[in-house]
Order: C-alpha cells, then structure tokens, then sequence
C-alpha cells in the first residue's frame, strides 16, 4: 500500500513537471469553413488558425480536440478541454453558463435555404440542435426540426423532410453555390447573436484575459480580416 | 498517404481510386470500424460478466446483496440510454478525478462549484499535457466501462430469468447428495442455466 502511494505519488509529481501551461480547443470539426476535418484528418478551417494565431500571440502550449456539438459545453465545464472553438455564437443564454471572449467573427447573418423560391417559411424548418438558429425557429412559430449534425440540417431539405434549412449564412453559402441551382436563399437574412467568440469556463479568467488581448491584437494589426477574407471570401463582413 | 497521390491533376484511373480510397479522411473512416469492432470485442465478454454479477447477486441470499442485483437491472434497463452515454460518461470522468484528487491535490475543495467541476491541474486524468492517445484510450475506457455497465443490467435481467427457470427440485436434490451452496451454484445452477439463457 505504501509502495502504492508513493508510485502514485511520484507519478503526480513528474506529471506536474511536465505540466507546462497545456491549454485544450475543443471544437466540433463539423462545420466547414469554420471548423472541419481535412483530408489528412487533421482540424482545419478558419478556427485553426485563428486559433493557433491567438496560442502563438499569448504565448500557450496549445492541442486540439474535437467533442459532439451536444455535449460540447457540459464538456468544457467538466473540465476535458478548456476553450470552445466551434463557431458558438455569443448569446445571453450561453453567457449564463460559460464565459465569452470577445468576438472573432463579427455578428453575422443567418439564412433561410430552401429548394423552391415559394417554400414556406412557417412551415418545417430544419436547424442544428441547440445553435441560436433552433431557438429563433421554435420563437417564430414555424415547425422546428432539430438534427446533431449541421449535413443533417441541408439533407433535409433535399429530401423534402423540411422546407427549408435555417442556419448561418457563411455556412450555406458555399453549399448553395455548389448545388447548381437546387437550393437557393429564400426569405429576408436575420441578425443573430453577438458574434462568433471564444467559450471559457467563468473561473478561467486569467485564461479569457490572454485570449481577450490577443484576439484584440489581431484585430488591430488586421491579421484576423485576412483570416476571414481568405476563409469565407471578401464579401463576408469584417472587423 | 502514398508519394504518387501528391499532384490531384496527375492521377487517373486506378491510382485515382487507391488515392481516394487511402486519404487521410478514410483512413480515420476505416480506423473508426475497427474502434468499433474492438470496443465490441472488449464489451460483450465484460458486459456478459457484468450480468453475471448482477444476476448472481439478486439470486442471493444475502438481502442487500440481492437488493443491489435486482435494483441494478431494474434502474439501469429504466434509465433512458441517452442519459448514459451523454452524462453518465461525464459523471464517471469527475468521479475517477475526484478520487485522484483526494490522493495528489492540496487544499482539499470541493471541486463542483455552480456549473464547474474544478480539480488541481495534477488530478486529471490524463493530464492536461499527457499526449493525444493517453486521452482517446482513456476515452476509449470509459466507453467501455459504461457499455458494459448498460449492457450487463440488460444481460443480468436474461440471466437471472435463465437462473429461474432452472426447475427447483435438481437444486433440491445436489443439496441432499450433500453439495455446498457454492457447489450447487458452480455444478448444477451454472451448467443448467446456460441452455436456458442461450435463448436470450
């Protein structure tokens, strides 16, 4: 027993030798152009690297990690990684229960796609589960239909599941635009959110104040529009 | 993966197919089916003893024991999967570094505070710095923990029915040839239950 806990003892030690300043993005990797699987099987997208930028500017030790959308924020708060870098959108009701950096993609647009100009609205309209499009579907009185997977969300409206898909619009526009004229924007954009930012538990706030300064470097020095330019095109909306 | 799949515009034919076949993209594709497979493989002989167990022990007659196998299948089997495998999962992790943090961290406090569970850096499991494969096997551990855990309350309610309907007077009778309960349970129980729950 006494060998026991000296073994275990000696292995927290060398641990906390080891232990430089590790610090865990999880992300979701299912969500292109913000954050994906590339053919290498490494993440990919606009959120790598801006996040390796921001690690590289405050000086972290930083490792990738990719957790289903569900559970991404119980995860976080249990401590398996510690900043979520999925495209979350800052919003009241998350702000409850994580922390927020300040934005790194401004507030963007969110769209309806649907295959027919004349889809209606009101009807079925299929969302991601638990994004800020899901609760502004259910609040608008149209039928919602929820999927884990954002692929879900488009599948369908192809199959006629739904009549229409609401989700980001930087997200459907490369969709729309490789469907060949299948699916296209119906309806007025909607204005959601506060813009896409950094999740951290509420004690992490030494943690939130490394990252808060170097996002704000970034936006000075004009790195991060480069970023968005390069990943989502030179319309999308800027710093 | 292979020298030749370098330029996209080059390749044609077959060596398209082998190129697109061994992307990275696969490779995690196919490396999944064998995760699967393997956890497979792990949790059906553990879920199995698990049942076991669990149908063992609500046969007993010890009451709390048989209260502990038969309140296991019964809860278990009740609870709905997804509260398993979404936070039965998270709830195991905080346990497991909860113990670890009684042993290595200082302080002692209580680690869930509000929404957080906050232990030492020193507690986690694997540590924060341990490499990316310390941390898909642990994962990859707690899956089959809990699949085995879920199953086997499955498997202990087929057993202990299997355990039943062996008929009573054989048991009656190895215990006046003079068999042990253990005797009874390893001779005559076991063997004769196995046809039985063959079924299920």
């Amino acid at each position: 027993m006494k060998r026991l806990l000296l073994a275990t003892a000696l292995i927290a030690v060398s641990g906390a030798a080891f232990a430089q300043d590790v610090v865990r993005l999880g992300t979701e990797g299912a969500y292109p152009p913000f954050n994906f699987i590339n053919d290498a099987g490494e993440v990919a997208g606009f959120e790598r690297d801006v996040g390796d930028e921001l690690c590289k500017r405050a000086e972290l030790t930083c490792e990738w990690v990719t957790n289903e959308w569900d559970s991404i924020i119980p995860n976080l708060q249990s401590g398996n990684y510690d900043v979520i870098i999925a495209g979350m959108s800052i919003t009241d009701e998350r702000d409850e229960v994580i922390d927020f950096s300040q934005n790194y993609f401004p507030p963007a647009a969110s769209a309806f796609v649907a295959t027919a100009a004349d889809a209606d609205l009101g009807g079925v309209v299929s969302a991601q589960v638990s994004t800020i499009q899901a609760g502004y579907v259910a609040e608008s009185g149209a039928t919602l239909l929820e999927f884990a997977t954002p692929d879900e969300t488009i599948a369908a409206v192809r199959n006629g599941e739904a009549a229409a898909v609401f989700a980001d619009k930087d997200f459907l526009a490369p969709i729309v635009a490789e469907s060949g004229g299948e699916l296209m924007f119906v309806g007025e954009d909607v204005q959601l959110g506060g813009g896409v930012g950094l999740g951290l538990r509420e004690s992490d706030t030494e943690l939130k104040a490394k990252f808060d300064a170097a996002i704000q470097s970034m936006k000075d020095d004009g790195s991060l529009n480069a970023l968005i330019e390069k990943h989502f095109g030179p319309e999308t909306a800027k710093f | 993966m292979f020298a030749a799949c370098a330029d996209p515009k080059a390749i044609e034919g077959l060596t398209w197919t082998l190129c697109y076949l061994t992307s990275g993209k696969h490779i995690d594709f196919y490396w999944s089916f064998v995760t699967v497979l393997t956890l497979l493989a792990l949790t059906a002989p553990l879920a199995l003893a698990m049942g076991f167990l669990g149908a063992s022990a609500a046969r007993s007659r010890v009451f709390p024991l048989r209260l502990l196998g038969k309140s296991y299948a019964a809860l278990v089997r009740g609870v709905p999967d997804i509260v398993f495998f979404l936070f039965f999962v998270i709830a195991l992790d905080q346990g497991i570094e909860y113990l670890k943090s009684l042993a290595v961290c200082e302080g002692g406090e209580w680690p869930w505070q509000g929404l957080e569970f906050r232990v030492c850096t020193e507690a986690k499991v694997p540590l924060g710095a341990a490499s990316a494969a310390w941390h898909q096997a642990y994962g990859f551990g707690l899956a089959v923990f809990t699949f085995a855990f879920v199953f086997g309350a499955f498997a202990a309610n087929v057993l202990f029915g299997a355990m039943n309907a062996v008929p009573n007077p054989q048991l009656e009778t190895a215990e006046a040839y003079g068999m042990s309960q253990p005797q009874v349970f390893r001779r005559i129980l076991v063997p004769q239950m196995c046809c039985c729950s063959c079924w299920g």
